[in-house]
């Protein structure tokens, strides 16, 4: 220890004296994170424990994970489970990085369309990808011959609906992971004479390389464990998460779809772990100096990013198109009449009109009390002072849902709140559990949103509000949330998005009188009523198309009406 | 003026020490503040003067240490319960409110009626010179103007105390020269006692009653513009501040002190005869105008430079004299037209006693 230390050592510690506002922060900062324990970790914990015990509630080890692993039909899903997930991953990030590259790298025309086109498949739930497939290459399918006699239920179909649906995700890490690349490096190596190839793979590759793994794990995560496509288009091929679904809903086994559950959570969390790692190191790499690249013309390259483009968004387009005519047309493939019939969902058996209500209702409650959860959770979080531990303790809890998969945390919330002894049981069976289960799902997406805006902001206000004797809420009121309402509308959009679109997390635990659009298209396609699924799943494609349009006008609206004080 | 220390004690900062892990940002410092003073901590980037400025904020509150104000030990109270406004470097105006809600901030919490907030308003704002400028907002104005904002800001509730971090060094040279000014007229007209961060010697110089010079956490020197910079008590002080010319030597009887060949007659403050010291004395105050035979600490010496700076010319001068050192002194342009001075010239300089000061070295 140095003189200094050893002075300070022996010398009296101060106190900080706690004021008032410190001591509001941190309850209410408290009374978040005891949201997400409840919402998040205790269920988790119920549902791990229940995965040691048997049928009546008795603690047995880790029988029945001996069990799982003895049974060579659930153990093979598992196995099919990665492999699926592998192969899409790698189509997905080869494509996604070529078309991001086309987006940010090349002088193509229609760049605008090309993004407006590949943001499509976050209108709909995954679903809907295996209801298209089903309609081109299903048994009936136009483009049938397409697969010379192999099967489209099963793997083929998994992976490409999978690839579908998780293609803008990771769409949006890739371009920005390329976007920040610095235009001086690419001066550098013209500087240095280097030819086109060896820049790319020395410059350009490497610069991606930290948003590269970054989108690969998501992809992977995402893909692993969703659960709307391979129920669609699996057919017999069985993976982890619709084995949760048969274990649990089909034989009523709990412990199994418990254990089933761990053995999904363990790559999602490992995965989890390890992008973080790279993440961190990607900050290091960033430089506030960096110069934007602007790419020059070159015939070429650039139409041959526009061809590849056109293709991959003909893809998304035959997609959704597909799944919008399987919702108009009277009776596959005999009678290719138009009708509006397979929109009068009062009369399929999987979920009226009521459920697309239930799904608005809920999004919207989502949208509103997930983002002021959210938002001031990460404020409280951010500009607090003092309290270090409980700080980074909040931070640690926030981003622990990003490595739930919707699946598991569902079925933890049966085990859970479906307990007569526990104080929170009446919340079983309502809306508000719905809303819970999803605030929960997609807290950390929406929670660094937020962090990262409030980053932005001048760390000195709440220092500045302090010394003029101001209370923080009328700081954060007054300034904060002006400043950031653009994020705000940002985090409030996504909530929305994924409320709509999700079907694992609220499989589980939707009611008679909570049943959701995204669930009844999953229950009419299980029953046979495809139409009806096509049209449910096209009429959730509306909303968050109409959503999505309500936000661009609003953030432009806000926008220009705050651009007097707001420099860019 | 308070600063000759008769005045009111109004904040008293006992062995603050801070630490960051094992750290130490701040070592044992202690310090006095009087009343309606001007106080500038000056100090190279990382030795500590942003640390004291929030510790006496209470924003990061020391380690061990205590800070009194007006006689309250406010040592352990959170910002809010301790009396002070403060400006940074940021400025941290809030952006989507116009100059005059963000002056009215801090007033509006103290349920005032509304007239008498907008009277304020406009009082504050003509004091910084912004009267017409209260319905824009921060991203419309200069750097300068958002400067003179932020300053209103703090000083809207009347705090006992103003703080400011480098409120000028997000400026350019010509607006940092002119604020300076105003910064300084306005706390005489406020009475405000006030400290300011810089790194700026000029700026300290020019602008404080009193400097506070600190290096690696610790005070090296307190003392008005004129001790600091004629007397500096350090080594580090004297190198820190204006330019001044170190040569090692050895006092070799009292008052007498050896540099090379040459022994110069000079203060030795106690310093025992044997010891070895560093001789300092800054280039202005190197003589060579109207010299007299019979003065002492006369030098004979070449000059190996001369360089136009200005209004000035800086010579580098060497010989034997100074056992192979060289030393800068500053000559009037008029000198060095009126003896024909160049390089090689040879030229008798003076080092007056009064102006060479010894460290000792170990
Ligand atoms: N939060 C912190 N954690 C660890 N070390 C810190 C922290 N804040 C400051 N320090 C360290 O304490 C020392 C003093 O920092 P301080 O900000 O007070 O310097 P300064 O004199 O204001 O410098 P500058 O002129 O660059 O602003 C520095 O070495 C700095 O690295
Ligand atoms: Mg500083």
């Amino acid at each position: 220890m140095t003189q200094a230390a050893v002075q300070a050592a022996a010398a009296p510690r101060i106190k900080p004296k706690v004021s008032r506002d410190d001591w509001i922060m941190r309850a209410c900062m408290g009374v978040i994170a005891l949201f997400l324990v409840v919402a998040v970790l205790l269920p988790l914990y119920t549902m791990l424990s229940k995965s040691l015990e048997n049928r009546h509630g008795d603690f047995i080890g880790l029988t029945n994970y001996a069990e799982y692993f003895s049974t060579p039909a659930l153990f093979l899903s598992a196995v099919n489970s990665l492999q699926i997930s592998v192969i899409a991953t790698v189509i997905v990030l080869v494509t996604a990085f070529l078309y991001a590259y086309a987006l940010t790298r090349t002088c193509m025309p229609l760049k605008w369309l090309f993004k407006l086109i590949a943001a499509i498949p976050l209108l709909t739930p995954s679903l809907l990808s295996g209801i298209s497939l089903v309609y081109w290459f299903g048994n009936q399918g136009v483009a049938k011959h397409l697969l010379l006699g192999e099967s489209i239920y099963g793997p083929i179909g998994i992976v490409i609906g999978s690839a579908y649906w998780v293609f803008p995700h990771v769409l949006m890490i890739v371009i920005t992971a390329l976007s920040i690349t610095d235009a001086r490096l690419y001066e550098a190596a013209l500087a240095l004479r280097a030819g086109r190839w060896r820049t790319f793979f020395t410059v350009t590759l490497p610069g991606c390389k930290y948003g590269l793994i970054s989108a690969g794990f998501v992809a992977f995560t995402l893909i692993f464990t969703d659960f709307g496509v391979p129920k669609v288009i699996g057919g017999n091929y069985n993976v982890l998460a619709t084995d949760i679904y048969k274990q649990v809903i089909g034989q009523q086994n709990f412990q199994m779809g418990a254990v089933v559950s761990v053995v999904l959570l363990i790559p999602a969390v490992l995965a989890f772990a390890v992008d973080r790692i790279v993440q961190r190191k990607q900050v290091a790499l960033l430089s506030a100096r960096a110069v934007p690249y602007q790419p020059q013309p070159r015939t070429s390259r650039d139409w041959a990013a526009f061809a590849f483009c056109t293709v991959v968004a003909a893809v998304i387009l035959l997609m959704i198109g597909m799944a919008q005519y399987a919702a108009l047309i009277k009776f596959w493939p005999y009678n290719l009449t138009l009708t509006l019939g397979n929109y009068e969902f009062d009369l399929a058996n999987g979920g009226g009109w009521d459920s697309y209500h239930n799904s608005i209702r809920m999004s919207l409650y989502t949208a509103v009390v997930g983002t002021v959860i959210i938002f001031f959770g990460a404020y409280l979080m951010e500009k607090g002072r003092g309290f270090r531990a409980g700080r980074n303790g909040f931070h640690a809890i926030a981003m622990l849902p990003l490595a739930v998969p919707g699946m598991v945390l569902g079925l933890s919330y049966i085990f859970f709140f479906n307990n007569p002894a526990n104080p929170f049981n009446f919340l079983y069976g309502t809306m508000a559990i719905l809303v819970i289960a999803t605030v929960a799902h997609f807290y950390t997406v929406s929670h660094l949103t937020a962090v990262t805006a409030l980053k932005q902001m001048d760390a000195e206000f709440e220092s500045v509000s302090a010394s003029l004797n101001t209370p923080f809420y009328r700081t954060f009121l007054r300034v904060t949330v002006p400043v950031c309402v653009p994020a705000i509308l940002d985090i409030s959009m996504y909530l929305f998005l994924n409320a709509m679109t999700t079907v694992s997390a609220v499989v589980f635990i939707y009611s008679t009188d909570t049943t959701l659009a995204s669930v009844a298209v999953l229950n009419m396609d299980d029953q046979g009523e495809i139409p009806f699924a096509a049209a449910m799943a096209m009429m959730i494609a509306y909303t968050c198309a109409g959503a999505r349009i309500l936000h661009a006008i609003l953030t432009r609206g806000i926008m220009r009406t705050t651009q007097a004080w707001r420099t860019r | 003026m308070a600063a000759d220390g008769d005045g009111k004690v109004y904040l008293r900062i006992r062995n603050l020490t801070k630490m960051f892990g094992d750290f130490a940002a701040l070592r044992d410092v202690s310090l006095d503040v009087y009343d309606g003073e001007f106080v500038c901590f000056l100090g190279p980037s990382g030795c500590g003067k942003t640390t004291l400025l929030r510790a006496i904020a209470g924003l990061d509150i020391q380690t061990s240490g205590t800070v009194e104000q007006d006689g309250r030990d406010i040592s352990a109270l959170p910002p809010s319960e301790r009396d002070f406004g403060i400006v940074f470097q940021s400025y941290a105006l809030f952006p989507n409110m116009t100059v005059g809600k963000n002056v009215s901030y801090g007033l509006e919490n103290r349920k005032l009626p509304r007239d008498q907030i907008r009277a304020r308003v406009k009082e504050l704002l003509e004091l910084v010179g912004l009267h017409d400028q209260g319905d824009k907002y921060p991203a419309q104005l200069s750097g300068g103007q958002q400067q003179r904002v932020a300053l209103a800001r703090a000083m809207a509730t009347s705090p006992g105390l103003l703080l400011l971090d480098e409120p000028l060094s997000a400026l350019d040279a010509k607006v940092r020269v002119h604020l300076r000014g105003e910064i300084k007229d306005l706390q005489r007209r406020v009475g405000v006692t006030t400290i300011m961060v810089t790194h700026d010697q000029e700026e300290a110089l020019t602008m404080a009653d009193r400097i506070v010079v600190m290096d690696q956490g610790s005070i090296e020197q307190v003392g008005t513009p004129q001790e600091i910079y004629g007397e500096p008590r350090t080594s580090f002080v004297a190198d820190f501040i204006g330019t001044m010319n170190f040569v090692p030597g050895e006092v070799i009887a009292d008052h007498t002190v050896q540099i090379g060949g040459t022994t110069l007659t000079c203060p030795t403050d106690g310093i025992t005869p044997g010891h070895a010291v560093t001789v300092a004395i800054r280039p202005e105050d190197i003589n060579a105008q109207d010299i007299d035979g019979d003065d002492g600490n006369l030098v004979e010496t070449e000059i190996r430079h001369l360089e136009f700076l200005g209004s000035f010319y800086r010579a580098e001068l060497g010989g034997p004299a100074f056992g192979g050192h060289d030393i800068n002194a500053d000559f009037s342009i008029n000198l060095v037209r009126r003896k024909n001075l160049d390089v090689g010239s040879a030229i008798t300089v003076r080092f007056p006693a009064e102006f060479i000061r010894l460290y000792p070295r170990d």
